[in-house]
């Protein structure tokens, strides 16, 4: 089926028989809801729609919707997703197992509508999972796996899955999707006995009463206990879904001929296919390249990445996101625990075109900083001066 | 009209646990008290922050034997619609959803989120316990607190009238509105018990004046009395907006004439937080209380 | 695995008795059962005995002195608590 990201998204929530979705508009994500909205308005879905007046008021009517045993879903994109902030960490802390599609896109101001991914990352400490989708068809399988993800007793934490503004949510592509009854094996009907906050009159509770501190950290640590088993929890529900499918699902990372690569460029997201072709064509040319793109940004997949770069000379993190007074958000990170030499580079901001050259020039760039012993903290690629 | 509620109405059984950390003579903590009485166990509390996310004490324990969500400050009335279509999916129609938030959280954080709700009409019940200021955080002024009231913020009076919230809720043709007080404690149950067996679906909204002892600066056994005073000096009045009329009810219905009522300077003088004012100020009190009876007169003829 | 919800109890804030400094002392000859003290209680310290008069729970009341207040037989007085004095 010819379908753009966005509607990916709404079909995989559809065919993942989500019964609370409470959502606003904001561009470019706006189709996933619209779509949503029509899919139960014609009864094609069996759900409750709450045409809330503002994100803060979605994230609170999913949380509130789950802690009832209801399948929930929203979707958002950057100013959005920062006005919700506020209970995107609710969630996550309350750890209710929510999904979000977070249609990436440049904070304002000045106004934007383009791709960066500062927006998801954001939200990085909200104990979320965070997973990031290369195109359509993973964005429609990603809306399905995120619900098996979150609602798995073993982590019961909320996931969100960003897709690029327009390269992805209004690109239309051939997206497979799956069989009805497939999906119903795959994702059991959400039992609300299995989540740890639920709101039953036969067996009265309160949650989220204060908590001194005898108590926070040990509640802190189960989470991050959480999060330890969701690397366990990502691969079997990745794999389980290519049995299904019949498709080869990345899983926490996707590694493209890094095997003997010289030069590994690590990226997220969209142009992560670019990159690819960059490789094919370095590779070409003699230079043994290869590319890991994250597909899960939380819990950060550190052993797979250590696994994927230890044969490299360098590692050329591409960031389409920016901390100020710190970098490249995930050229900060990966310099915690890769022993390689590092390059990191910024590139594509504000929806900057980053094409398959610029990625064969980041990796060129990379080797040559590599042999020099060239130190720098970081390159913007394609700054105008 | 709400039909009586006597005190034979209300069960013995206790919903709210002694023990909570309420400060003595809360009007909060007795409101609730009541209010879970005439709900009963199948009810779903949502609380923002507030005195009475604090009143819950210290997990693992609770007063409370209903199941409580406790929620971001400005999105009590959101999360209670999250809930209403969780439970209208699931066929619970027996389990009522009772949103219970502060004025802070109502007139000022939560407001876009509960004329969103109103607007929306979802299907539940709303309490507003109104202190008339942030008193969680110590007595800072709110738009809920009356003009000439001293709070922290606002120490040598407040400049501004006090906010209404009920009348901005009935400007979402909603199919409940009601005032009520604490200190008639009754007729607020009254008023619950119809908004809770209406058989229109939608949303109910009650907005509770509650006396706070230390907010307002009297002794703690004085709760009552100053909850009276407050309606029977008619500064605050009692009604119900329901079929698009309005009606007073319990001690206001007789004080649409002035002199029926008791003086202003009765319910001033005994709070602390009006300690403060000249002759001149009780005197531009008065004339606004008399204002808001006009006011109410036109509306009730209108209607 | 740390439980999610706070599960329903008395005191979950203590013996909030403790935070007393006047105690309701109700008179039974005066008490007329008419439950006005239950009604106003704040905290739900006032139980109804057998026989239908009032009784007050000390653990928890925390004396507020609203019971006294509304009481239409006066058959509540507040006691001033003397230091070091047992409560009951």
């Amino acid at each position: 089926m010819l379908l753009t990201g966005n509607h990916a998204v709404a079909y995989g929530v559809r065919d993942a028989a989500a019964e609370v979705i409470a959502a606003y508009p904001i561009t470019p994500q706006t189709q996933i809801v619209e779509k949503l909205a029509e899919f139960v308005e014609k009864g094609q879905m069996r759900a409750r729609y709450v045409r809330v007046e503002s994100e803060h008021s979605a994230m609170a009517a999913c949380i509130a919707a789950e802690a009832c045993g209801a399948r929930s879903f929203t979707a958002t994109s950057s100013q959005g997703l920062l006005y919700m902030s506020e209970v995107v960490f609710w969630a996550g802390l309350g750890r209710f197992p929510v999904t979000m599609a977070v249609v990436t896109r440049t904070l304002a101001p000045p106004w934007s509508i383009w791709n960066e991914h500062t927006d998801i990352l954001s939200q990085r400490d909200a104990g979320w999972v965070i997973m990031m989708c290369e195109n359509a068809q993973e964005a429609y399988d990603t809306a399905i796996q995120a619900f098996r993800i979150a609602e798995d007793e073993r982590l019961l934490q909320p996931v969100m899955y960003g897709l690029d503004a327009f390269t992805i949510s209004h690109t239309a592509e051939e997206v497979d999707l799956l069989e009805k009854g497939d999906v119903e094996g795959y994702l059991p009907p959400l039992d609300p006995k299995k989540l740890r906050v639920y709101m039953d009159p036969e067996s009265p509770g309160t949650f989220g009463n204060l908590v001194g501190p005898d108590m926070m950290m040990e509640m802190r640590h189960s989470i991050k206990e959480a999060f330890e088993r969701a690397r366990e929890v990502i691969k079997g529900a990745v794999k389980e879904y290519e049995r299904i499918s019949g498709r080869r699902q990345a899983g926490l990372i996707e590694e493209y001929k890094c095997r003997d690569a010289e030069v590994v460029i690590v990226t997220m997201g969209a142009s992560s296919g670019d990159a690819k072709d960059a490789v094919d064509a370095l590779r070409e040319r003699g230079v043994r390249a290869g590319l890991v793109r994250l597909r899960v940004i939380r819990p950060l997949p550190r052993e797979e990445i250590l696994e994927a770069v230890k044969g490299a000379k360098v590692v050329a993190t591409v960031d389409r996101d920016y901390s100020f007074g710190y970098g490249g958000i995930l050229g900060g990170e990966l310099a915690g625990f890769v022993k390689n030499t590092m390059c990191r580079f910024v590139a594509g901001l504000g929806g900057r075109d980053l094409t398959p050259e610029d990625f064969q020039g980041i990796a060129l760039k990379a080797l040559d900083v590599a042999e020099k012993g060239e130190e720098r903290e970081e390159f913007w690629w394609g700054l105008k001066r | 009209m709400t039909a009586m509620f006597s005190i034979k109405d209300l069960v013995e059984e206790e919903y709210t646990l002694p023990g909570n950390a309420s400060c003595p003579g809360c009007a909060a903590a007795l409101s609730l008290r009541i209010a879970l009485k005439v709900l009963g166990p199948k009810t779903i509390l949502v609380v923002p922050a507030s005195c009475i996310s604090v009143i819950q004490g210290y997990y693992p324990k609770t007063p409370c034997r209903v199941p409580v969500l406790n929620v971001a400050f400005a999105s009590t009335a959101a999360a209670g619609s999250g809930m209403v279509a969780a439970l209208d999916l699931k066929g619970k129609s027996d389990v009522k959803v009772l949103c219970w938030a502060g004025d802070g959280g109502t007139a000022d954080i939560g407001l876009q989120a509960l004329s969103g709700a109103a607007e929306r009409n979802e299907n539940m019940i709303y309490v507003c316990y109104d202190n008339e200021a942030y008193m969680n955080t110590g007595t800072q002024r709110s738009g809920s607190t009356p003009r000439a009231a001293a709070t922290t913020t606002t120490v040598t009076g407040k400049p501004e009238r006090k906010k209404s919230v009920p009348e901005i809720m009935v400007a979402h043709r909603m199919p409940y509105v009601a005032t009520a007080c604490a200190a008639f404690p009754l007729d607020f149950a009254g008023k619950l018990r119809r908004a809770a067996s209406m058989p229109l679906r939608g949303l109910k909204y009650i907005h509770l004046l509650s006396p706070c002892p230390p907010g307002w600066r009297f002794p703690a056994e004085k709760t009552i009395e100053v909850g009276r005073l407050a309606v029977m000096t008619g500064f605050w009045i009692l009604y119900e907006w329901v079929d698009g009329r309005y009606n007073l009810t319990g001690p206001s219905k007789g004080l649409l004439d002035k002199s029926k009522r008791r003086p202003l300077r009765d319910y001033l003088s005994i709070q602390g937080r009006f300690g403060h004012l000249t002759e001149k100020d009780i005197e531009s009190l008065e004339e606004e209380v008399e204002e808001q009876w006009k006011d109410f007169a036109r509306k009730m003829s209108m209607t | 695995m740390m439980q999610a919800l706070s599960k329903p109890s008395e005191g979950a804030s203590g013996l909030t008795g403790m935070w007393r400094i006047k105690r309701p002392l109700l008179d039974p000859e005066k008490c007329n059962a008419c439950m006005l003290c239950w009604l106003y209680c704040p905290e739900g310290t006032i139980a109804r005995r057998r026989g239908g008069k009032p009784s007050i729970v000390y653990e928890y009341c925390k004396g507020c002195g609203i019971c006294s207040e509304v009481c239409p037989s006066k058959a509540i007085r507040m006691l001033r608590r003397e230091r070091g004095a047992p409560d009951r």
